[in-house]
């Protein structure tokens, strides 16, 4: 396919905020090459230390009694190829092809997704309260939890399907069904969520085994189209400084089939890693660029995202904490590193750390998205639905992320004119001064060029505040749509050829 | 073109408030075509009875008011229409028989005196003005004998007045009163802006306070179809 004809899906173009100066950014590369060269990553994997060792890494063994482990250092000039042969730009595919995303890192374009893997599915409904004398009501949402499964993961991709705003599904369920497996749990994610969204599928490998059959299951639903409608999250960090052995074979494996992988390392300040910023990004750019490298020798060229998923500490419980200035700071300082390195960067914001929708979640996630967003980062995930850290999944706050989500692009739109706007205001302020002094007729004009917002999505007419009424309608009536579909043809195609597909695919299909 | 679809292109130019060839029109497609003020000049060389032009005005209001209600135009894109037949009527005006452009009643309208603001009255009485009302709008900072003037010389079926600012609340209460006080109780008194209410129009004796510009065409329209 003519790569110039392709659409792609819109992103948020912004103009990037520099958190870090020029001379910020080279300081933190010149301390990530002294870590990796100086003293590098422990490596758990013997396969991805044989790879570093045949691309030129100083790899040693180390014994410490209990596993076998290496020590990889790497020389800067190692680094720097592997970094050079990172392809800038990323195709991700989607079941429906509008919704392809390009990733490229010198744009600042981003994308808004789901994220983690939660293992709490959060269900509402609206009920009413009165106070004792009857005289005031209030609709206010209870909540029921429940496990993660494979039904809640199917309403989930079904959600993200109708969500505008949502650019991308990563698998937010931890299925726990009773039949499910570490063998059959990859094809049975993957699978379940093209059935509900004809977007993008991003997930986690469990089962390396399991990587041939998702992949043909990926080039069945991918059709014609260039692009697989899958990519993939490997962690192959455990911080600080240390690679685990199965994620690392996982990176190898994915990198040699050349499907799009995030290489992620998730830190937490104040615990894996320093709190303080410049400690903190420091370390998970080299632990993210020994992943790159790793990628890289055993493929080169092989298409990564640059994985930053950087924490702070919660200093009560030492949990992670994401409603803080420092979960932005660090985000946004990976971004620019991302960009220093000309990676896409994959990123994160949009947890609450309260346990239910509300004030706080709200105000904890707004601002994160407006920071990493205008940091530039490419792909943001865990944007919808997270609350309590990465634990529960709200499918009711995801709808109120949603548009969340389109003030923050609204508020971060790029400015966008030249000289022939500022001669049309010239005009147009002109001929209002003389005639009626209003400017309503212009508006319509402003609006079809894209630079009206629209105001927050549930608004009320009333006195009363209608955002949760409002927005579980919508998720209601999104839940009941599940016309955006397999094809029933391309579905038994898949029974048939593809092992370990559990008989109860939930969405689209009665 | 022959003259129904004239009239049909003249509805047309008035639902996509499309003014003039210099305006583009509510789709951004209609600038160097003929809008509301070149079709409304062609019919009337064309012969076609003054009247039946007004009937087309108030066909395509309503038409613009539907496609508002159900939220396919917003406020600006209604005004743009409402100000197409505003300019419109200022042509076809002299062409009526007397009396007949302010079948649906006259609006008198002003911002009271030590209030410079006028938006929200200038869209009001736009809106009026489209929606097939004569209107006289007196401007801002009006003191209360101009008010009383005009009434006695325009005789209108609605007084509209506009205040922003909570200091010149009073002067309403003062001009509302002395309308009253001079017999003209037959004339209905609207009051909007900002610091005004529904208790505050009780309380100075105004017979209607209007949220917004909707509010206002909602009361008259009641008040038409109960007469």
């Amino acid at each position: 396919m003519d790569e110039q004809k392709n659409q792609y899906r819109k992103a948020l173009r912004v103009q990037p905020v520099e958190r870090l100066t020029q001379t910020q950014v080279k300081s933190i590369h010149d301390a990530s090459v002294k870590l990796l060269a100086e003293t590098g990553i422990k490596c758990a994997g013997e396969k991805a230390a044989g790879v570093y060792r045949n691309a030129g890494c100083s790899v040693s063994e180390i014994n410490d009694g209990k596993q076998k482990l290496w020590q990889i250092l790497f020389p800067e000039e190692l680094l720097k190829k592997a970094l050079n042969s990172v392809p800038s730009k990323v195709v991700l595919g989607a079941r429906d092809p509008q919704n392809t995303l390009c990733l490229d890192a010198h744009v600042p374009a981003v994308y808004f997704g789901t994220g983690s893997e939660s293992n709490i599915y959060l269900r509402s409904k609206i009920e009413e309260f009165s106070t004792a004398d009857g005289r005031n009501t209030l609709q206010y949402p209870v909540y029921e939890e429940e496990q993660g499964s494979i039904a809640a993961l199917c309403e989930s991709a079904r959600l993200i399907d109708h969500l505008e705003h949502a650019d991308f599904f990563i698998r937010n369920i931890n299925i726990q069904d009773e039949a499910i497996n570490l063998k059959n749990k990859d094809v049975n994610v993957f699978f379940n969520s093209f059935v509900n969204t004809g977007k993008h599928v991003q997930g986690g490998l469990v089962d390396p085994e399991a990587l041939p059959a998702v992949i043909s299951l990926a080039k069945i639903i991918a059709g014609e189209q260039p692009h697989l409608p899958l990519s993939f999250i490997v962690c192959p960090i455990r911080s600080p400084l240390f690679m685990v052995d199965d994620s690392s074979e996982k990176v190898i494996l994915i990198a040699r089939e050349k499907i799009p992988m995030v290489i992620s390392s998730s830190p937490q300040g104040g615990v894996t890693a320093p709190i303080q910023e410049e400690g903190i990004i420091m370390q998970i750019n080299a632990e993210i660029l020994a992943g790159v490298a790793l990628a890289q020798f055993a493929s080169p060229g092989a298409p990564v995202l640059y994985g930053s998923v950087p924490t702070r500490a919660q200093l009560d419980t030492l949990q992670d904490c994401y409603g803080t200035a420092e979960f932005i700071h660090y985000a946004a300082g990976c971004a620019q590193m991302a960009r220093f390195y000309g990676i896409p960067c994959y990123s994160s914001a949009g947890v609450g750390d309260v346990k239910r929708p509300g004030i706080q979640a709200m105000a904890e996630k707004v601002y994160s998205y407006k920071g990493v967003a205008a940091a530039g980062a490419h792909y943001i995930h865990y944007s919808f639905g997270l609350l309590d850290g990465t634990n529960i999944f709200s499918p009711l706050q995801a709808v109120l992320d949603n548009a969340s989500i389109a003030l923050v692009k609204d508020i971060l739109r790029v400015p966008d004119y030249e000289d022939a706007q500022i001669e049309a205001a010239i005009g147009e302020i002109t001929k209002a001064a003389k005639g009626s002094g209003m400017f309503t007729r212009g508006v319509r004009k402003q609006a079809r060029r894209g630079v009206v917002s629209n105001t927050y999505e549930f608004v009320t007419d009333g006195e009363e505040d209608q955002v949760f009424t409002q927005a579980q309608a919508k998720l209601d009536a999104c839940l009941a749509d599940d016309a955006n579909t397999l094809p029933e043809e391309v579905i038994g195609r898949v029974y048939k050829e593809i092992p370990g597909l559990l008989n109860n695919v939930t969405g689209g299909l009665s | 073109m022959n003259k129904d679809e004239l009239l049909n292109a003249l509805e047309n130019s008035i639902i996509m408030g499309h003014l003039d060839a210099d305006d583009e029109g509510y789709d951004g497609t209609m600038e160097g075509t003929p809008g509301t003020l070149e079709y409304t000049e062609q019919a009337l060389e064309e012969g076609v009875e003054p009247q039946k032009i007004l009937e087309l005005f108030g066909r395509a209001m309503e038409e613009v008011g539907k496609l508002f209600e159900t939220d396919e135009y917003n406020l600006p894109d209604m005004l743009a229409s409402a100000e197409c037949v505003g300019e419109a009527m200022d042509i076809l005006e002299p062409k009526l028989q007397a009396g007949s452009s302010s079948q649906k009643g006259k609006f008198l309208i002003a911002t009271v005196k030590g209030d410079l603001h006028d938006i929200g009255k200038n869209i009001v009485a736009t809106m009026i003005k489209g929606a097939g009302y004569q209107v006289k709008d007196l401007g801002i900072d009006v003191p209360a004998g101009d008010i009383l003037q005009s009434i006695r010389d325009f005789k209108p079926d609605f007084v509209g007045l506009s205040a922003l600012l909570t200091t010149t609340m009073i002067e309403m209460e003062q001009v509302v009163k002395m309308i009253k006080d001079e017999g003209f109780s037959d004339i209905k008194v609207f009051i909007g802006g900002a610091p005004t209410s529904k208790k505050f129009a009780t309380k100075i004796g105004a017979d209607y306070y209007c949220r917004d510009v909707m509010d206002a065409i909602h009361i008259l329209e009641k008040l038409r179809e109960a007469s």
